[in-house]
């Protein structure tokens, strides 16, 4: 991988390359921890710093592990960098923490993390592979913004806890959608987001 | 007539490629179809051509819903005075329910003929008459009380999530009015259940008359195991309900109307009242609380059932195709209703999540139909 791509390994997975929209992983994580904003961008920074982190450390180690028992290694590794992310949730957010619940351990089995160590640490050098993974961790976070954005918005009129629909809208007979609440709406808002994307970037539709 | 022909000939340049608006070409055509008879004839072979298109379709099942519409107008006009204790004449409440519900109809056709006007243009696609009946069906499945601007947001959420997402009218998985109303049951259920919603003016009245209740026949019997109806009420329709549901015999009206233009097939109603039949009976013999201790046939009358059964669970498009199909299909719709309705202690009432369920399987149904056929005749022609 040449110097002048190391860019593009940020940029591509954030539209072109996107894991959530255009390789389809981390889809269940995505409708769980999406009701709010701000749990939203907690998971998407800890799933940016696991997957750099592991991509970078199993970049490291890719000459000396024997291609036979690579899984467990990586899962390994993983494994450590999520309770380490674990930890300092507890430490400093615990609210925060208690809120999504299984959901940093769930990181561990996280398709973005794995497919990530597979696909691209496992063949490249430490800085891009570092690279690729907060470009992917990023990826993940936006549409989780995204659609954390809009959940909370329309489902609970609130942005970061903090209510943004003005009293008089509800006076007038406005009130929240509670659908928007329930995980399928999650999931309706991330293909509404891919159909969109595929609509704009044609190279992306399947034949 | 002469004149509004003149008047199309006069615009119809500016439509054509080349003219002002070419990206208007459908909904150019869209209006003058609905004026006059298109004129462009097929120019090749021999083509047999149906008189049944879609139009003629659409239109017959229309008719079909207007008795069970005209009633729930008058019957919305009924409850509300019987609410207030205000004496009034059968055209008054009839021009009351009209009031109420005529506006529902009109944001449901608007909202919903907006995004299919939308999606034609953009597809360069003809705008066909798909939305016809969808929108007539989904005021018909709400509580009157149902705020307009809920109505609107359900309906285009019906037809975006439901029709066009897939490809249009006849690419549909799921009944796109049984969507908006799944949609407003979730997202709003303070507006869709309870006993307030059901009578036009109850959630927010200043005077009830004493012993008045707006709950309907099928929420009093999950909670006591007995109603205030009778069963002529309810057949004749004198219960609150979504507007159009309540009157048994309107909706039998417009079932006659359906089987004899051969629109709906009759083979989903017998068997999905049969279903509902023998659920029914096998629940009234093991049941132990109230509402399974509900004569089984009395299920067919209260709630949602008969105009469900009716007009959407034999929706062409969403219904298994196979004939073997047609009879385990409604079946299958006949048992969830009732498994909804009286095991799951949450909902009194579960036609609308029954028949989403059989949308969801007719597919599912059909290949298994299509697999056994080829079966049984590759055994016949094997033994031979």
């Amino acid at each position: 991988m040449a110097q002048n791509n190391n860019l593009e390994l940020i940029t591509k997975p954030l539209n072109l390359n996107n894991p959530v929209t255009a390789q389809i992983l981390g889809i269940c994580s995505a409708l769980a921890v999406t009701v709010q904003l701000e749990p939203a961008i907690v998971m998407a920074i800890s799933v940016t710093v696991v997957t750099a982190l592991s991509n970078f450390v199993i970049s490291l180690l890719r000459n000396t592990i024997p291609s036979r028992i690579r899984i467990i290694v990586q899962l390994m590794i993983v494994s450590l960098m999520v309770i380490l992310v674990d930890q300092v949730l507890k430490a400093y957010m615990y609210q925060l923490d208690k809120q999504l619940s299984v959901y940093v351990g769930l990181i561990i089995t996280n398709c973005i993390v794995m497919g990530r160590l597979e696909a691209f640490a496992l063949g490249n050098k430490p800085l891009p592979a570092l690279l690729d993974g907060i470009g992917n961790g990023a990826g993940y976070g936006v549409i989780l913004v995204i659609v954390a954005f809009i959940r909370e918005l329309f489902g609970s009129g609130k942005l970061f806890g903090c209510q943004v629909i003005p009293d008089c809208f509800y006076n007038l007979g406005y009130e929240n959608c509670g659908f928007m609440l329930n995980p399928p709406m999650a999931l309706i808002l991330i293909g509404m987001i891919i159909w969109i994307q595929r609509s704009k970037y044609k190279e992306l539709q399947e034949k | 007539m002469k004149a509004i022909r003149k008047f199309l000939d006069k615009i119809k340049p500016n439509f054509q490629e080349g003219g002002k608006f070419p990206k208007l070409k459908s909904t150019f055509g869209a209006f003058e179809s609905f004026f006059f008879v298109p004129n462009h004839v097929t120019t090749k072979g021999a083509h047999i051509r149906d008189c049944m298109d879609m139009k003629r379709n659409m239109t017959a099942v229309i008719i079909a819903l207007l008795p069970a519409l005209l009633f729930g107008m008058w019957n919305v006009g009924n409850f509300h005075y019987q609410m207030t204790g205000e004496e009034a004449g059968f055209w008054c409440q009839f021009f009351y329910g009209l009031g109420q519900v005529f506006p529902i109809i009109v944001v449901s056709y608007v909202s919903g003929l907006f995004l299919e006007f939308l999606f034609a243009q953009v597809r360069k696609e003809e705008v066909n008459e798909g939305f016809l009946v969808t929108g007539l069906l989904i005021p018909m499945i709400v509580p009157v009380d149902c705020p307009l601007w809920m109505v609107a947001i359900a309906t285009m959420f019906a037809v975006l999530i439901g029709k066009e997402v897939f490809g249009g009218t006849g690419m549909n998985i799921v009944n796109p009015a049984l969507l908006a109303r799944a949609f407003l049951f979730f997202a709003y259920p303070s507006k869709m259940s309870g006993d307030k919603v059901w009578v036009a003016g109850l959630g927010d009245a200043e005077k009830v008359v004493d012993g008045f209740s707006g709950a309907t026949p099928l929420a009093q019997l999950a909670e006591k195991g007995q109603t205030q109806y009778s069963l002529s009420d309810a057949f004749f329709g004198f219960i609150p309900g979504a507007i159009g549901e309540t009157s048994t015999l309107c909706i039998l009206i417009g079932a006659v109307i359906l089987i004899w233009t051969g629109v709906a097939s009759w083979k989903i109603m017998i068997s999905g009242v049969a279903g509902l039949l023998l659920t029914g009976l096998l629940i009234n013999a093991c049941g132990s609380d109230v509402y399974t201790q509900v004569p089984y046939w009395h299920h067919l009358i209260f709630g949602g059932f008969a105009f469900g059964i009716v007009f959407m669970a034999t929706d062409p498009v969403t219904a298994a195709q196979t004939e073997t199909g047609k009879w385990i299909y409604g079946f299958l719709i006949g048992i969830m209703v009732l498994l909804v309705r009286v095991i799951n202690p949450a909902f009194p009432e579960g036609v609308m999540l029954a028949i989403l369920f059989g949308n969801i399987c007719a597919p599912l149904i059909d290949h298994f139909v299509v697999q056994a056929n080829i079966k049984r005749r590759k055994k016949r022609a094997l033994a031979k």
